[in-house]
């Protein structure tokens, strides 16, 4: 049995708070009255104020070498303090942290930029700061500069590059950081799309070397891609640790409550514009009730209500249905060649008033899980006109009864779980 | 495993890890490669500051302190006199207005990235050097001009009395700069206490203006004795007041000693105060 590379043991920061009004440093009048009035407590260090929080507590853990390792949880849950007393910025108030190899940290890109140095001189400078030799950024030179795509640039002080490209020199400088353990906070959220995809893969690349990442994210969607395992904090403690699908369906219950209906009675508040807004959505079962645990053998209906305010309108809706880790499952509106039955109303000038659709979804089609539905109502007269929009409106869970679990019953990987057509056939003993 | 890093709660003093410092060596001289860059950029005339400053201060205190108020300066021309102590001086008051402010002026990284924090102040202190440089370069232009040829001794100490200037200029900015990071006031005290310093020692004046018995006094400011020895040592053919050295050194070390426990002390709030 190898040792972890990462071992936390009971860690907890607390963090005084303190009730002074104005600046959020002291002055030094205030500190020479307080040297007067109480030297001794003063030459001690002692805290007047009494208020503390607790922004880790006791947080117990521990990575293996080459793991990849997901932490995630609501602002002020704890994140960042477990980054910061990792990377031994700030130390902890209690507890031990044993990190065995050479560790590199990654808060924020760009850390020590400086705008009047030149491109070439910032990869040098950001380099060293990061924990790189003069010989290893050397060495890394070109291919940093080659990543970035600034090479143009190189002698321009930082001031004159864009913002785009000042993140991409930056992110490509921290991407050729090689340390054992890589402590890496957010930083993927830079940069156009292009870039930020780029940055995804050099990420997976990297973690294939058989390094050690800690990855503090609120990007669910980059947790899932890059780490196995994850642990979710809340209140500076740590309330799972499992497989990442596993503890994202859980963050995920825990943020949204699973609200089986949504109703907005009040036709001024409720969301859309003046040509038609939305009344209601709910989930129902196959018979009709209102639900918020579907069978994943039942068919599931999705009932969506919305009021035409305009007469003669030619409205159609459309639905999307996400999973709890991000990825929409499918887009689906009730035109003909997309509906399996015919909508009547679909394409037609419809009186004012109230309307209701209702999509089904087939049974043993969706994974069990949880899902969103986000709700579109629309117009096409020329050009698309969206009206009512609301994303992730609803959600629902979808509860494994068991029926496809006679042979297997571990865990199920997919988006969807559809049953689908097998056979086998016998060519000959060859 | 080669490294291991154990993390655990600091209580009072963290020492200092030499080894660690060691390791980071390649970053100090980033840093302070940084601060030399940066010095002058987007500056018409450049490194020529460095030259400039220290040449407009000796014209300014020869006109004022040398003709108009008559500070004796025996038989050393007056530019040359002021000019020795202000080589010296400026090595101590840019460390002090240089480092008080390294701290804050790098507070995202402090934030971002852990390294030994020392270096921070240390890389400042380190940069002044290149100004004492371009001073030289002037010094010996002037004892050029007035056909002055220096002692022997005196520019043999040349070298320990830097390394003395360097011992109290850092225990100064570290304790300064770790100082700055909870109270801001120093930005604005501090000016004004190099500016009444500078009168405090003997830079532009001989230390033999003030009465005897008094001298030990003004010898508590460090850089008092460094100063005054070393000019003596190399414009004059009087002997070097070992006493008032010693004294101002040794202040000097406590100094030191004093800044560095100041700053290992604060140091662990840093990231949280900033």
């Amino acid at each position: 049995m190898t040792e972890p590379i990462i071992k936390v043991e009971n860690l907890s920061k607390r963090y005084w708070i303190s009730h002074e009004k104005g600046p959020s440093y002291a002055t030094l009048r205030d500190e020479l009255v307080k040297i007067v009035q109480k030297p001794a407590e003063w030459i001690m260090g002692k805290k007047s104020e009494k208020e503390h929080i607790w922004a880790l507590k006791d947080v117990n853990f521990s990575v293996n070498s080459g793991e990849i390792v997901g932490v995630i949880g609501a602002n002020g849950a704890g994140k960042s303090t477990l980054l910061k007393v990792l990377t031994r910025i700030t130390p902890p108030s209690d507890g031990r942290v044993a990190l065995r190899g050479r560790v590199g940290s990654l808060l924020e890109v760009g850390t020590g930029f400086h705008p009047e140095l030149t491109g070439r001189e910032n990869i040098y400078l950001n380099g060293a700061i990061l924990g790189m030799s003069r010989k290893e950024i050397s060495s890394k030179f070109s291919e940093i500069v080659q990543f970035s795509g600034v090479e143009k640039f190189l002698d321009t002080p930082l001031k004159r590059y864009s913002s785009g490209m000042n993140v991409r020199l930056a992110f490509s400088v921290a991407a050729h950081l090689e340390p054992e353990i890589l402590l890496i906070d957010e930083v993927l959220a830079v940069g156009d799309v292009a870039f930020q995809k780029k940055s995804m893969s050099k990420m997976e690349e990297v973690s294939k070397k058989g390094r050690t990442i800690l990855f503090v994210s609120h990007n669910m969607a980059s947790v899932v891609n890059l780490c196995k395992r994850t642990i979710l904090l809340d209140g500076g403690k740590i309330v799972m640790d499992g497989p990442t699908s596993e503890v994202i369906e859980y963050y995920m219950g825990l943020k949204e409550n699973k609200i089986a209906e949504v109703v907005w009675s009040n036709l001024d508040l409720a969301p859309g514009n003046e040509e038609a807004k939305l009344h209601k959505v709910r989930i129902l079962s196959d018979d009709g009730r209102p639900i918020s645990e579907a069978d994943i053998q039942k068919e599931t209906q999705i009932e969506m209500s919305y009021w035409n305010l305009k007469e003669g309108a030619k409205l159609f809706v459309s639905m999307h249905l996400i999973s709890s880790q991000g990825i929409t499952v499918l887009t689906t509106f009730n035109a003909p060649s997309v509906s399996l039955t015919k909508d009547e109303w679909y394409d037609k000038e419809k009186p004012k008033g109230l309307f209701k659709s209702i999509c089904k979804i087939p049974a043993n089609f969706l994974n069990e899980g949880m899902y969103f539905i986000s709700v579109f109502i629309t117009s096409y007269d020329g050009m698309m006109i969206n009206h009512a929009v609301k994303e992730k409106v609803i959600s629902f869970n979808v509860v494994d009864t068991g029926g496809m679990r006679k042979e297997y019953s571990g865990p199920w990987v997919g988006v969807v779980r559809p049953r689908l057509s097998w056979s086998t056939e016998y060519e000959g003993n060859k | 495993m080669e490294h291991e890093i154990v993390i655990k709660r600091r209580q009072g003093l963290s020492s200092i890890d030499f080894k660690e410092l060691w390791s980071y060596r390649e970053l100090l001289y980033f840093l302070a490669w940084r601060d030399i860059k940066l010095r002058y950029k987007q500056t018409v005339i450049g490194v020529g500051w460095a030259i400039l400053q220290p040449f407009l201060m000796m014209v300014v205190f020869s006109i004022i302190f040398g003709r108009i108020a008559g500070v004796p300066s025996d038989s050393v021309p007056y530019p040359i006199f002021s000019f020795t102590g202000l080589l010296l001086w400026n090595i101590f008051s840019n460390s002090l207005s240089n480092s008080s402010q390294s701290l804050i002026s790098s507070a995202s990284i402090i934030q971002k990235v852990y390294l030994p924090r020392i270096l921070l102040p240390t890389a400042s202190v380190i940069v002044t050097l290149v100004d004492f440089l371009f001073a030289g370069i002037i010094f010996i232009g002037i004892l050029i001009y007035y056909n002055f040829t220096p002692n022997l001794i005196g520019i043999l100490l040349v070298i320990p009395m830097i390394i003395f200037t360097l011992i109290s200029s850092l225990g100064m900015g570290f304790f300064l700069s770790a100082l700055n990071v909870k109270f801001r006031d120093v930005r604005y005290a501090l000016p004004f206490f190099i500016q009444l310093l500078i009168f405090m020692t003997p830079v532009i004046y001989p230390i033999s203006i003030t009465p005897l018995k008094y001298q030990w006094i003004v010898a508590l400011n460090p850089m008092t004795g460094i100063i005054e020895s070393f000019r003596t040592a190399l414009l004059y053919e009087t002997p070097v007041d070992w006493n008032l050295l010693t004294i101002s050194v040794v202040m000097g070390m406590i100094l030191f000693v004093f800044g560095v426990w100041y700053f290992l002390r604060t140091e662990k709030t840093f990231a949280d105060v900033i």
